[in-house]
């Protein structure tokens, strides 16, 4: 009996050891490694690109063009600039000029272009207890402060956070002093889920909007198509002469797929089968 | 309510299509949360069982570090991990982070001092006369190991089991650590949040399902080891 359990742990214990050493990575790697050494690249970015699911059709894209293994770190704009100045990353993609442009200052990213655009919405409930729909985001941002009805805020230093901040900031108001001001801390995607919950308005980016409409229920666009509600994204390397390990070909290689008319096409296609509209906008030029 | 039987239902239909990018998240969360528990076990238990029943001076110290061990919270492992594993960091150069084997060290360093504590609890729950005893009869020190294992199989296992569940559950550290890259260290709770984040709450829920089956069959054999005896 004894050596009857001996022995199931031990083929327990030996199945465990097979899977983890047989399965997985290494036979994957070494198959990878025998076509061609890829090197890392890691990208910072905004929840926005991923959670819109943009990213799951440029990386692959990328990765077929170029050697490297892209390594998609989504996370808030703030974060991201701040993976670019501590060196922890190769390229950005973000949506946040006004950070952006302090870190080109500070030379920490270099090689900066536009990309793509869209816009930022308010949305709320569709009852409009505040009554703004079809008012412009001025007026709209007025209306959201003196009513009493919760606005949801990111809270968490993105790019739509700091949008927001400065659309307050541009009225002269100061969201701290709202009733009903709820700092979510967290993504778009949970900022629009709590904000449905609690029947408030929140600030949002057009793509992840859309992308979560069906979630959420009785919940829709009120304030849209003003020129301060742009929303535009910016590629930047981070500059591999102030930072030590910095994949600095890698870097030159994605701002310059970004700006291919390939990609540019691919992002301006993005979303049409799925939404019915295109999620992200190209500059002219 | 619909929801969720929607989700059981995508979950079965998950399986049975053997959707691969599904197959490969799953695959790898076993292969990181297994190996992850098989560290702490071959690491964890020898050292419970030194602290359970040796006696040496730092000893209280030492339990009581392993103690507030237990109790660490994940997100806090993950960010020293992270600040140790950054290229600035001073274990950058061996670029670990983003890799699925920083998940592991995380899970690692949360497992391990609970598969520790608890085995040094066992161990010091042994009867000391027994102890005398197997050494009165002549045993070297290897059978009486091997004697007093058995003796704390129960307490053991138990051990591995909390360990294991620990593990299987963490999200906050593989998230920080392991950024929740596709194809590589995307396992089923980053999955979960990020879904939910999505807001494809029927996504999310399906993989719950797969998540809690995996940890039920483990589970269930792990358990089946543990009371097995108990027939004998």
């Amino acid at each position: 009996m004894k050596k009857k359990l001996l022995s199931m742990m031990l083929i327990f214990m030996l199945a465990i050891i097979t899977a983890c050493s047989g399965a997985g990575t290494d036979s994957k790697e070494k198959a990878e490694k025998k076509v061609e050494k890829r090197t890392d690249l890691i990208l910072a970015t905004t929840t926005s690109t991923q959670d819109s699911g943009l990213l799951d059709v440029l990386v692959p894209q990328f990765e077929k063009k170029y050697p490297y293994k892209v390594k998609t770190i989504a996370v808030g704009t703030g974060q991201a600039l701040e993976m670019g100045t501590r060196g922890e990353a190769d390229v950005l993609l973000v949506h946040a000029p006004e950070a952006e442009q302090k870190i080109v200052d500070s030379g920490d990213a270099i090689n900066r272009h536009k990309v793509m655009y869209n816009d930022f919405i308010i949305v709320g409930p569709s009852a409009d207890p505040a009554g703004i729909k079809g008012v412009p985001a001025k007026e709209a941002f007025t209306k959201l402060m003196e009513s009493n009805q919760p606005f949801v805020s990111r809270g968490d230093d993105s790019g739509t956070h700091k949008k927001e901040l400065e659309l307050w900031k541009n009225n002269k108001l100061d969201p701290a002093k709202k009733e009903n001001y709820i700092s979510t801390g967290q993504g778009m995607g949970s900022t629009l889920q709590v904000a449905a919950e609690k029947k408030g308005y929140t600030l949002t980016d057009r793509a992840t909007y859309l992308a979560q409409k069906k979630s959420l229920g009785e919940f829709d666009i009120m304030s849209e198509g003003d020129d301060s509600l742009l929303n535009i994204y910016h590629v930047m390397q981070v500059n591999p002469e102030k930072h030590e390990k910095i994949n600095k070909e890698g870097a030159k290689d994605f701002v310059h797929f970004m700006k291919d008319n390939e990609t540019k096409k691919t992002i301006s296609e993005f979303g049409k089968d799925k939404y019915g509209q295109a999620l992200f906008f190209l500059f002219d030029k | 309510m619909d929801l969720l039987l929607h989700g059981l239902k995508k979950a079965i239909e998950m399986i049975l299509e053997g959707d691969p990018e599904i197959a490969e998240i799953t695959l790898r969360t076993l292969e990181v949360s297994m190996t992850a528990i098989l560290i702490s076990t071959i690491g964890g238990v020898p050292a419970g069982i030194l602290l359970g029943l040796s006696r040496f001076p730092g000893r209280k110290l030492l339990l009581t570090f392993v103690n507030i061990g237990m109790g660490l919270p994940p997100v806090v492992a993950g960010l020293w991990i992270t600040i140790f594993l950054w290229r600035s960091g001073p274990l950058g150069d061996l670029s670990l982070l983003y890799t699925p084997v920083a998940i592991i060290i995380a899970q690692t360093l949360v497992s391990f001092p609970i598969v520790t504590g608890l085995t040094a609890a066992a161990f010091q729950q042994l009867d000391e006369k027994m102890i005398l005893q197997i050494k009165a009869l002549g045993a070297t020190r290897w059978q009486l190991l091997w004697i007093l294992m058995k003796e704390a199989r129960l307490a053991l296992l138990a051990a591995v089991i909390a360990g294991f569940g620990r593990v299987i559950a963490e999200v906050g550290a593989a998230m920080m650590v392991g950024g929740n890259i596709s194809g590589e260290t995307r396992i089923l709770t980053t999955t979960i949040v990020m879904e939910v984040s999505k807001g494809n709450f029927e996504v999310a829920l399906a993989l719950s399902f797969i998540l809690m089956a995996i940890a039920f069959l483990i589970t269930f054999c792990l358990t089946y080891l543990q009371q097995r005896k108990r027939h004998a």
